[in-house]
């Protein structure tokens, strides 16, 4: 996994498309995001999946994994402030909204987002000014990929 | 370890039916803690906190640090003290419940509408609410005519940048506090690596944090003046207002309750010193220090009191619903902070199942739990690199939290910074 991860080509994407969801979406969602985020938007490509990195102005820095058919199988941020979660998750930010309510529901006191449904996994740490958090949809991650790789 | 069992099968009843349950059925008996046999310091930067349990009645909050804070209505004599505050160093400003306060506090306006503050925490929480002025008081010391967030859920729609899909902890149930006093390293709640994001003059749009709005809504994300920004009160301290220690006594797995203190200021009283602690300095850009733990460098980790446990990725076993580790027996682990400065410190720390926060206690030395599946890799996945060092790091000692920006003692380095 790692010689697979270092294996990531580097590349610059200018192109513009459509607004479509994010996650679970296809490819072009990454656009809006990137427009959305008025970020720049760096492309790591491997055999397995393709990451799409966009840093917002903010500092706010998104990552959309891609898998080879083109899906957005999961999205990963690091920053001071919260990414859009529902321009993020797109179809999947009900669940996520109702699945941290049961998160927060289910002890007293604070600890890390941990948000486990059987096709959204969505999880958080760190602290103000330096968030660090994932969502992936455990059923569309490609063959052959860990999730504990998703970040 | 018969007992463990049973008591675990009692928690999880607990966590089931949720936080009512722990109104009946959940007592149980108290450990023994360790009664730390020095005086508590005293003086007029010292301010009492305890691991109590909170104020929500019939509600245990495990490992949470309270406090007491008066605020009053800006240069009258007109106060109200609000306890259950929650001292929290991985944020920075002073949040109350609206609906514990009855006096009324002028509101901070941003060019002729109410200015609104919003913080978004990592358990997946947002606290929403007006920004007002108000005297305040701790131990001796008074931060005059500073900005502090009043939690309200108001009768328009709260912006969804600042929900953003989290929980509303509008109430004294959710929150389980009356307040959350944030004295981390930064001035303001919008500051980092010494400059605010929610200035014009810094960034290109303002960021989720501060918000203008009329009366039936219409709101914007907006920036503010650092003046009018909401401060961490120990800055607004006319003496004492570089930092904090937090001081609590030690536990032996669990006990009732923990008591301690938060003094004001470092190296500015006799009470104070930095005296043989070791200064961890951060990385300015996110106020993260290295955890060594299981041969793996930890560079976003980082000590706060906010935190209920230890939290950090490990194969232990978690608990049924997955937050928090179930070893069976306790674990004796250590790692090692390492400091933007190299500054180096082996930390030993105990793991034990997250079960007896069903006895009835509110302190408990070896609470911890997972941050996420991911795997750290500095190149690869920096964001799963955390070590979030909770309330029990804090048991037994001496923790400076010096803030960014601010005068440190002389031979000390620049802030921000941790010492222990």
């Amino acid at each position: 996994m790692n010689t697979l991860l270092g294996s990531f080509a580097l590349l610059v994407c200018f192109s513009a498309l459509p607004a479509v969801a994010a996650l679970g979406g296809n490819a072009s969602s990454i656009d809006a995001d990137q427009a959305q985020m008025k970020g720049s938007v760096e492309l790591k490509q491997s055999t397995a999946f393709t990451v799409h990195q966009i840093k917002a102005p903010t500092g706010t820095t998104v990552r959309e994994y891609v898998s080879p058919t083109g899906t957005v199988f999961a999205v990963a941020w690091n920053g001071p402030f919260l990414p859009d979660m529902r321009q993020l998750l797109g179809t999947y930010f009900d669940q996520y909204s109702a699945g941290a309510k049961a998160d927060k529901a289910s002890y007293v006191g604070r600890r890390p987002l941990n948000v486990q449904l059987p096709g959204l996994v969505v999880q958080m740490t760190g602290h103000v000014r330096d968030y660090h958090g994932r969502a992936y949809l455990p059923n569309q991650v490609p063959a052959g990929v860990k999730a504990e790789d998703l970040w | 370890m018969v007992k463990k069992q049973r008591t675990l099968r009692l928690l999880l009843g607990c966590i089931s039916l949720g936080a009512l349950a722990f109104l009946a059925g959940c007592g149980g008996s108290s450990s023994s803690s360790n009664h730390s046999t020095t005086p508590p310091p005293t003086g007029s930067n010292v301010q009492s906190i305890a691991v109590n349990g909170g104020p929500v009645p019939g509600q245990i909050y495990p490992n949470g640090a309270f406090t007491s804070v008066t605020l009053c209505a800006p240069g009258t004599s007109t106060c109200q003290t609000v306890d259950g505050i929650l001292v929290d160093t991985g944020s920075s400003g002073l949040r109350v419940l609206a609906s514990a306060l009855t006096g009324t506090f002028p509101n901070i306006t941003i060019s002729g509408n109410n200015a609104y503050d919003c913080v978004n925490f990592i358990d997946g929480s947002y606290l929403w609410g007006p920004m007002v002025q108000a005297d305040i008081e701790m131990a001796g010391e008074k931060a005059s005519s500073a900005s502090v967030q009043l939690i309200e859920n108001p009768t328009f729609t709260i912006p969804s940048t600042c929900s953003n899909g989290g929980v509303n902890e509008d109430t004294q149930l959710a929150l389980g506090a009356n307040g959350i006093l944030g004295v981390g390293q930064e001035p303001t709640d919008c500051f980092i690596d010494g400059v605010s994001p929610c200035l014009s003059s810094v960034s290109t749009s303002p960021p989720p944090v501060y918000y203008t709005c009329g009366t039936t809504g219409n709101c914007a994300a907006s920036f503010v003046p650092v003046a009018q920004q909401l401060i961490n009160p120990v800055v607004g301290f006319s003496t004492d207002n570089n930092g904090v220690t937090i001081e609590l006594q030690s536990v032996s797995d669990a006990a009732a309750t923990a008591t301690g203190s938060m003094i004001f200021g470092i190296g500015t009283q006799s009470n104070n010193a930095l005296g043989s602690a070791t200064v961890f300095t951060v990385d300015p850009t996110d106020d993260d220090i290295t955890t060594n733990f299981n041969s793996v460098s930890l560079a976003g980790s980082f000590i706060d009191s906010g935190s209920n446990g230890l939290f950090f990725q490990d194969a232990i076993p978690t608990c049924s619903g997955g937050g928090f580790y179930c070893p069976g027996s306790t674990l004796n682990l250590s790692a090692q902070n390492v400091g933007a400065n190299n500054a180096q410190n082996t930390v030993n720390f105990s793991v034990d199942s997250a079960v007896e926060t069903a006895s009835g206690d509110a302190a408990f030395s070896n609470l911890a739990g997972p941050i996420a599946t991911g795997a750290c890799n500095t190149t690869t996945n920096p964001n799963a690199c955390t070590f979030d060092w909770g309330l029990p790091f804090f048991y037994g000692r001496n923790v400076y939290v010096a803030i960014d920006g601010r005068t440190m003692p002389s031979g000390s380095p620049a802030g921000p910074w941790w010492a222990y």
